[in-house]
């Protein structure tokens, strides 16, 4: 096997894990936020 | 730090924070990134395999400071009882356990062409698979804490006791036989050529700006959460 199929591997885990980290902690954060908003409206 | 023991006072600096340190960590990376693929050579004995580096070792770095600054959080909360602390400890569990996983499976595909093997036991690999494992047990502890309305001081005590395994991570190569490299980057200077280390510390610098967005989003979300949890209690009572 080439080199380069080694190092494409290594750099599509590394970046498919940052990346889905980074989208999941957003996501969350994003939603948490807008539920204590919306429930602070409610007062 | 005890100036953030107010979460109001955390989430003002916390907001335009995220964004400056997710957009200029990204942007690092992809930077650190396209140099370590297009710009620094291939090296003489490892091939192209080497630029496995520009990402492996920054997620090993991230693996081991994400538990130190578990840690120093887990300190804070048990000493200090900062209101805080806690938090930032549960945030900094997860992404430490996917940076660490990435350095495993990252260390694993370079062993695979450099060493002839995808996995061995010895001193460096085990000790990071045994920082995983300590990172699965913080995040079940820490979460069944939570379940139970606790403090989480048991996953503070266990964050703790856990850091014992950092300085054998670090050691490790110099302390038995290994297939792993020594160290490279060391306080008296660098082994790596210039043409090769520019892209690893953008790399390293980026990586860690990312990781310090992505524990600031997930501090604001369990801020938010407690926030919602709080005020239905107050409805039900």
């Amino acid at each position: 096997m080439s080199h380069w199929a080694f190092v494409a591997a290594a750099y599509a885990i590394a970046l498919a894990g940052t990346l889905g980290l980074v989208g999941a902690s957003f996501a969350a954060m994003r939603s948490a936020e807008a539920e204590a908003e919306a429930m602070k409206g409610e007062r | 730090m005890h100036i953030f023991a107010n979460p109001a006072r955390f989430l003002r600096l916390a907001r335009p924070l995220t964004a400056w340190l997710g957009w200029s960590g990204g942007l690092l990376v992809a930077l650190a990134l396209a140099g370590g693929l297009l710009l620094s050579p291939r090296d003489y004995l490892q091939g192209e395999t080497v630029r496995i580096m520009y990402v492996h070792v920054p997620a090993a770095w991230l693996g081991m400071a994400g538990w130190a600054g578990l840690a120093a959080a887990s300190l804070m909360q048990i000493v200090w009882r900062h209101p805080l602390a806690a938090v930032a400890a549960r945030a900094i569990a997860v992404p430490g356990a996917v940076f660490t996983a990435i350095c495993l499976a990252t260390g694993s595909i370079w062993g695979r062409p450099t060493w002839g093997t995808w996995w061995e036991w010895d001193g460096r690999m085990t000790s990071m698979l045994v920082l995983l494992f300590l990172y699965f047990g913080y995040i079940a502890l820490a979460e069944a804490e939570r379940e139970k309305g606790g403090e989480g001081r048991l996953a503070a005590i266990f964050g703790l006791v856990g850091a014992v395994n950092l300085p054998v991570i670090h050691y490790s190569v110099l302390w038995w036989r290994s297939l792993h490299q020594g160290q490279s980057i060391g306080t008296s200077g660098s082994k790596i050529a210039g043409s090769m280390l520019w892209p690893l510390l953008v790399a390293a610098i980026g990586f860690t700006l990312l990781f310090a967005a992505i524990v600031l989003m997930r501090m604001r979300a369990a801020l938010a959460r407690q926030k919602v949890e709080a005020r239905m209690r107050r409805l039900a009572a």
